[in-house]
């Protein structure tokens, strides 16, 4: 247990460091210039542009930055190019407003696949199954943007509730209810477009997992002595077939940084998706490779976890 | 019974499978419509021009008759009405659908192509090669060389060069080392070099590691953000970054494969490893890579369409659905066509693909094949 525990890390530290060090080459390798500047605003003269290389290290060849970025990064004191702020703290503050989104979002995804994946197992072929099937393929193909824009055409002509942003502006002397009528509407809506996908793949997934179940001896044999038909379904077969999702705790971690970027420039949801897209925009190298660099961390960890929760919850494996 | 042959028995299943069915029968007809959209939108006088702007006519509805009065006659739509109504510079939105699905199929399957090509590749290594190791001194000459070549990239031009022609000199070397040494015993000092350093297997798998660190969409946004706008710089970028999963399930096949009767048949034979593995292995292991290949299908066109609507598609003013999209989403309850067209669009073809690759997956599944 404490070998596979060392070796994973070391491993998984391996790997960070390699992506580390591809994402520094990609940023930097692509065509361009961070200090290239707008030949038409006058704020930009060469001098303030070889103070600005300087200032950031862009003079040094290619290895010297990445050193210094990564000390920087891991010192805590990276600062976006954009506006000198640090870059962990504009992150914290970003994700902040992505968390909301994000448990709302997975609570959606957790509650609803489990019902319609066991309901399609237990009328597996029948008509709930087969519009169940339907409906998560046509959810899994379904463009984020425009299921997007089909929901806010819908709520804002039948409910007439704003839903861009994060709250209404100007609402400041309503009454308590409707304060929070308004950000659970704004909050509603990305988080079921966010959930979208997850329920498809879930559902999909625990159907498979039931009928695979269905299938073993002992299920026959629970029916053979007399059992009812809801204990062999929830007792023995959901039980059982329980076991792999409780490794996806682990597997739903990296969705804690990576925030739709669609869904929140759509919603104007000021999350790191959004602050990320911006990066980009700007060419804001720092922060574009911080974010990246986190949920690089957040995939190897979550791997991690759920090889351990894995470990710990099936007794057949042993190392 | 007779046995009947493969192609028939698959045909037998699909047209059992009436998911799959309808996905083969609409991808059918989207390609149809978009190689027609292609001849009938280029050229110099098209029949359905996408790039006519008529002011006077923006934001009509779809089915409406267009004002003959106040437009010139090469104005006037192809089918003598706006079939999907215009946009907000009066561009007739059918025109601009037609001239859209070419991008979106194009960049669907060179994207996949490229991903599927690469999957092949490494995974075919891997599983074939992969239990061979990398000497340590083979390690050591590709950093040099790989060394050297960046710093060549980097400015230090005589360093790098340097670097380079010891790299090369090295496997000249090693070329002839058997020639060299035969039989002589290999001196103590060069015996630490010639240790096997990693398996090409481990060395591959962690590869796919890496790349699956990355968080797809955001990587692929970066770098096509920082790259010139244009459709081959999409399709290269979403197939480079989408191979992984191609490479794992050719990897598998492959180990499995290798270790069946007809290819330890093929090896006694003497046919060489280049044959078996194109004409035996690849073709029994195609069928995972099929269904991963036909569901990144859709899932390319998905990123494409994201892509677009974010305003990092082809540039204008070129027509792709995301882009449609995204111009019309100031209009949305204005002219709700504008979203609507292409949105639906885009869900039928990528569901298609959906449907086709799942239905694909039952079909080519062989535990439903022996029952059958």
């Amino acid at each position: 247990m404490l070998s596979f525990i060392g070796r994973s890390v070391i491993q998984k530290i391996i790997t960070l460091f390699f992506v580390s060090i591809v994402s520094f080459l990609i940023i930097h390798l692509a065509p361009g210039k961070p200090s290239q500047v707008d030949p038409l605003n006058p704020k930009f003269t060469p001098e303030i542009v070889e103070r600005f290389r300087k200032e950031f290290h862009l003079d040094k060849p290619l290895y010297v930055q990445y050193v210094y970025f990564y000390r920087d990064l891991f010192t805590g004191k990276t600062v976006s190019w954009k506006d000198n702020q640090s870059v962990l703290g504009k992150i914290w503050e970003r994700f902040l407003n992505s968390l909301p989104l994000f448990i709302v979002g997975t609570i959606i995804t957790w509650t609803l696949s489990f019902p319609i994946g066991i309901r399609s197992a237990i009328f597996r072929g029948r008509f709930y199954d087969r519009s169940a099937t339907f409906f998560s393929y046509l959810l899994i193909s379904i463009p984020g943007f425009f299921f997007a824009y089909i929901l806010i055409i819908l709520v804002v002509t039948r409910f007439h509730v704003p839903v861009i942003g994060m709250e209404t502006f100007g609402l400041g002397d309503a009454s308590g209810l409707r304060l929070v009528m308004d950000r659970v509407w704004h909050l509603l809506i990305p988080s079921v477009l966010g959930a979208t996908g997850g329920i498809a793949i879930l559902s999909r997934y625990v159907r498979s997992q039931m009928l695979e179940v269905e299938g073993q001896d002992y299920i026959r044999t629970a029916r053979a002595k007399g059992v009812p038909e809801e204990q062999v379904h929830y007792r023995h077969a959901l039980r059982n077939a329980l076991l792999p999702f409780v490794t996806m705790f682990g597997l739903i971690l990296p969705g804690l940084i990576g925030g739709s970027v669609i869904i929140e420039s759509i919603f104007s949801w000021p999350g790191i998706g959004r602050m990320a897209y911006e990066a980009i925009l700007a060419r804001d190298y720092p922060i574009i490779l911080t974010v990246n660099f986190i949920s690089a961390v957040l995939v190897l960890a979550g791997t991690f976890v759920s090889d351990l929760l894995y470990l710990v919850v099936d007794p057949r494996i042993r190392l | 019974m007779k046995r009947r042959s493969n192609m028939q028995e698959f045909r037998q299943l699909l047209r059992q499978n009436r998911l799959a069915m309808t996905g083969l029968v609409i991808f059918l007809l989207f390609f149809c419509i978009a190689l027609t959209g292609l001849v009938l939108t280029t050229g110099t006088n098209p029949t359905f021009d996408p790039a006519i702007v008529r002011l006077q006519e923006k934001l009509r509805p779809p089915l409406s008759e267009p004002n003959i009065e106040t437009l010139r006659p090469e104005e006037v739509p192809g089918l003598g009405m706006y079939l999907f109504g215009t946009d907000d510079l009066g561009r007739d939105v059918f025109a601009r659908m037609l001239q859209g699905a070419w991008v979106s199929l194009t960049v669907g399957f060179v994207a996949v192509g490229i991903s599927v090509l690469i999957g092949i590749l490494m995974g075919g290594i891997s599983g074939y090669f992969g239990q061979n190791h990398v000497r340590v001194d083979q390690v050591l000459a590709s950093i040099v060389l790989l060394l050297g070549g960046a710093l060549l990239v980097l400015g230090a031009r005589s360093l790098g060069v340097g670097l380079l022609i010891i790299g090369h000199l090295y496997i000249f070397f090693s070329a002839w080392s058997k020639r060299i040494w035969r039989g002589r015993p290999i001196p103590r000092w060069m015996r630490g070099f010639y240790k096997d350093a990693v398996s090409i297997d481990t060395l591959i798998m962690r590869f796919v590691d890496i790349m699956l660190c990355f968080p797809s969409f955001f990587l692929i946004l970066t770098v096509v953000a920082l790259l010139p706008a244009s459709m081959y710089n999409i399709m290269i970028v979403i197939g480079l970054t989408s191979w992984m999963g191609a490479t794992r399930f050719v990897r598998a096949e492959f180990l499995s494969l290798r270790e069946q009767d007809f290819v330890t048949a093929a090896r006694a034979l003497g046919v060489s490893d280049f044959r078996i593995i194109f004409r035996h292995m690849i073709p029994n292991a195609m069928a995972p890579v099929l269904v991963s290949a036909t569901i990144g299908i859709a899932t390319a066109i998905l990123t494409e369409a994201g892509l677009s609507f974010l305003g990092f598609g082809v540039p204008p003013p070129h027509a792709t659905w995301g882009g449609i999209l995204s111009d019309g989403k100031r209009f949305i309850f204005d002219a709700p066509w504008l979203t609507f067209a292409p949105g639906i669009a885009i869900l039928i073809v990528v569901l298609s693909f959906n449907l086709f690759g799942e239905g694909l997956r039952d079909i080519l599944n062989p535990k439903l094949r022996e029952r059958s």
